[in-house]
């Protein structure tokens, strides 16, 4: 009996044989090649929209730029050359929208996050990629509960507000004792939620330890249209310093307003101040002179930090701390996936915590993390002089001497 | 609280209260021709604060009060022809057709203005802006001195025009009987346009203003649209003298308020403003029945 053809000329036996044969082929294939080029998913979760829009894009331009870097080098070579995968988000500068963000992410498969600029998004959004036991890098938060709730995925290599808070008023003190200790007292003058009000406790704390009162905390809310009245409040308490905690936009406006009603002051000084950077410092020469900031500052001797610089620089865009931070945890990211030689959670988390990472771009010695937090991160302190930004503490890296006490307006 | 410190705190106030009318008087010219409120308001002053931004850099460098007739000039042909082209052509005369489209407006302006200008907040700095004018205990920085007279003179010409042109008499007419308009010839959408227009013409003068002490980014424009509400309803729906006395006591109020019991809890006293006249007076200081 001659067997049933299909009109295809090909018999049903010999189809369903080279079927089967075939999805053997199918099924074992992609099991090779997925395992060396499956990409490991990374949510970057900024705030891109709302009133801190700004930094979120900084944040986010560092974090591909260095994905970018990653994946043209070659990829996680232990995994195969697998490639860094961003899953961009947005929290809107809203808590809640930063945690939906991390379970959207999680569905979508995220082996990592790193986020998320301001510190109440932070502690939320960790919190919720606890649950998954995800690994989260924070790039820029400030405040310390980020790294004090015991949860083992949370990792932050620049140092928290407590060691800024700390190396800062250190540096003030050894500034204002050079100048003859002139200042005495201090109004701090802080944003509402969990970074403003955190520093300005901690500065109060420790400004005594200097011989400087803290005569005042002045809280405002984000966004302030006017800081006429507060300016008034400093102008009757007559303080040497003013120390500020707020974000960009009320930063600047601060600034501004107390150059504008002429308050005499010996300093001002911030401690992780949100608006303090290049385009403060070149749009307001006038404003930001003398104005004393610690904050994160790259390596400026560092090839790296200033071919980075270039880069982002010939892009049209600032080389703000938000940059390089981001850049560098993707970096952190990927060394960690290079000797966990895998994507999984736990190796991953294990391999971070064993980190040794040697932040090229970041004046820090080795990485070495102690319940999440990088003890080996290091805040500078800076000055706007004539419209540059210059390092005035610690002294190894100081490009000029502090101006203290700054001349009076008339 | 010493009396240095309370006058002081009122001049602040007035000052800040300059601005607030100008924005409000859009509003409630808005309010009472179309009986609509706009959502898009501040979108709209957000897009002429960076006009303002843009005339002034490099190449052209126009100082923010000689951008003033510019920027009010195509701030008013702006919204001519977008009321003409989208809001009157989708609203098929229904109000709150209008209402979503001002929304669905400002949604898009917010998310362009991101998109196009990044999130980073832009400042101009003047050569005036240190200057000030003591007044007793009081000092006032010559921009917001220069934004409060404007405003009233503003709102001062703005009163005669519509009190004496004809145009403004058919925007008033309109404001009153819109069908009894229609029947004596007035050509009721184009006074729409032309109302709408004003309105947003004052975001743009305001916005001159303000650039030389404020800031601009995608979310600014917001800052002042909670403040003008409470004012045109402190004021009156639709009063011109309303929003001009409301934006000048708002002013009064927030400032005092902020002093007296914290910039943070001094910020309650608007909202009870707000409360107080729904309770006490539903149709404003100067509102009609």
């Amino acid at each position: 009996m001659a067997r049933k053809q299909s009109r295809f000329g090909v018999s049903r036996r010999s189809f369903v044989g080279g079927a089967g044969a075939l999805s053997v082929g199918l099924a074992g294939f992609p099991a090779i090649l997925g395992a060396q080029a499956k990409a490991v998913k990374v949510g970057l979760i900024h705030p891109v929209t709302g009133f801190v829009a700004y930094n979120g894009q900084q944040s986010r331009l560092g974090a591909t730029m260095a994905i970018e870097d990653v994946n043209k080098a070659g990829g996680v070579k232990s995994m195969g050359g697998a490639k860094l995968e961003a899953l961009l988000g947005d929290s809107q500068s809203k808590v809640e929208v930063g945690v939906s963000e991390v379970e959207k992410m999680n569905e979508a498969g995220a082996s990592a996050f790193i986020g998320c600029f301001q510190s109440p998004v932070g502690i939320a959004a960790t919190q919720a990629a606890a649950k998954y036991n995800t690994p989260f890098l924070i790039d820029v938060g400030a405040s310390d509960q980020l790294v004090r709730r015991g949860l083992k995925n949370v990792f932050r290599l620049k140092p928290g507000f407590g060691k800024c808070v700390d190396d800062g008023i250190a540096a003030l003190g050894a500034i204002n004792k050079g100048a003859g200790s002139p200042a005495k007292s201090a109004v701090i003058v802080h944003e509402s939620g969990e970074f403003g009000t955190g520093t300005a406790k901690l500065l109060a704390g420790k400004l005594p330890s200097i011989g400087i009162e803290a005569k005042e905390l002045i809280p405002h809310d984000n966004p302030t249209r006017s800081f006429d009245n507060i300016a008034l409040r400093i102008r009757s308490m007559a303080p040497d310093i003013v120390m500020m905690s707020n974000y960009g936009n009320e930063y600047m406006l601060l600034a501004r307003t107390l150059f504008q009603q002429k308050v005499e002051l010996k300093g001002m000084f911030s401690v992780l101040g949100g608006g303090f950077n290049y385009k403060f410092v070149k749009d307001m020469p006038d404003v930001s002179q003398f104005m004393m900031d610690t904050n994160h500052w790259f390596n400026p001797r560092s090839e790296a930090s200033q071919a980075l610089k270039k880069r982002v620089e010939a892009g049209g865009a600032l080389f703000t701390f938000e940059v390089y931070l981001s850049y560098t945890n993707v970096m952190l990211l990927a060394d960690a996936l290079e000797r966990a030689q895998s994507a999984d959670k736990e190796k991953l988390i294990a391999a971070l915590a064993a980190s040794t990472f040697k932040a090229e771009l970041m004046p820090y010695g080795p990485t070495k993390f102690v319940d999440g937090q990088n003890e080996g991160g290091l805040p500078a302190v800076m000055q706007s002089l004539k419209g540059e930004i210059e390092v005035i503490s610690p002294e190894q890296f100081a490009s000029a001497k502090a101006v203290f006490p700054r001349p009076k307006f008339t | 609280m010493s009396a240095d410190i309370v006058f002081a705190g009122v001049v602040n106030g007035l000052m800040a209260g300059g601005v607030y009318v100008l924005v409000a008087v859009g509003l409630t010219l808005i309010y009472g021709v179309l009986h609509i409120i706009n959502f898009a308001h501040g979108s709209l002053l957000m897009l002429a604060m960076y006009a303002v931004y843009f005339l002034f850099r490099k190449p052209l460098g126009l100082d923010p009060y000689a951008a003033l007739p510019l920027v009010t000039a195509g701030a008013f042909a702006f919204a001519y022809l977008l009321y003409r082209g989208v809001i009157g052509r989708f609203a098929h005369g229904k109000d709150e057709n209008i209402l979503l489209i001002t929304l669905g407006l400002s949604i898009v302006a917010d998310n362009a203005a991101l998109f196009f200008f990044t999130g980073d907040t832009q400042t101009i700095d003047v050569s005036y802006a240190g200057r000030f004018l003591q007044l007793g205990p009081a000092l006032i920085p010559l921009p917001k001195l220069v934004s409060f007279l404007a405003s009233l003179l503003i709102c001062a010409l703005l009163g005669l025009w519509m009190a004496f042109t004809d145009t403004g008499k058919a925007i008033r007419a309109v404001a009153k009987e819109r069908q009894g308009a229609r029947l004596v010839g007035i050509d009721v959408e184009n006074i729409f346009a032309i109302a709408y227009g004003i309105g947003i013409a004052c975001l743009g003068a305001a916005a001159c203003l303000l650039m030389p002490f404020f800031y601009v980014s995608p979310s600014s424009g917001h800052a002042f649209v909670l403040i003008a509400f409470t004012t045109v309803v402190l004021g009156g729906m639709g009063s011109f003298a309303g929003a001009l006395i409301g934006g000048l006591l708002i002013g009064i109020v927030e400032s005092l308020g902020g002093l007296r019991f914290g910039e943070q809890l001094g910020q309650i006293a608007i909202p009870l403003v707000f409360i107080l006249v729904l309770l006490l007076r539903p149709t404003g200081l100067f509102g009609g029945r």
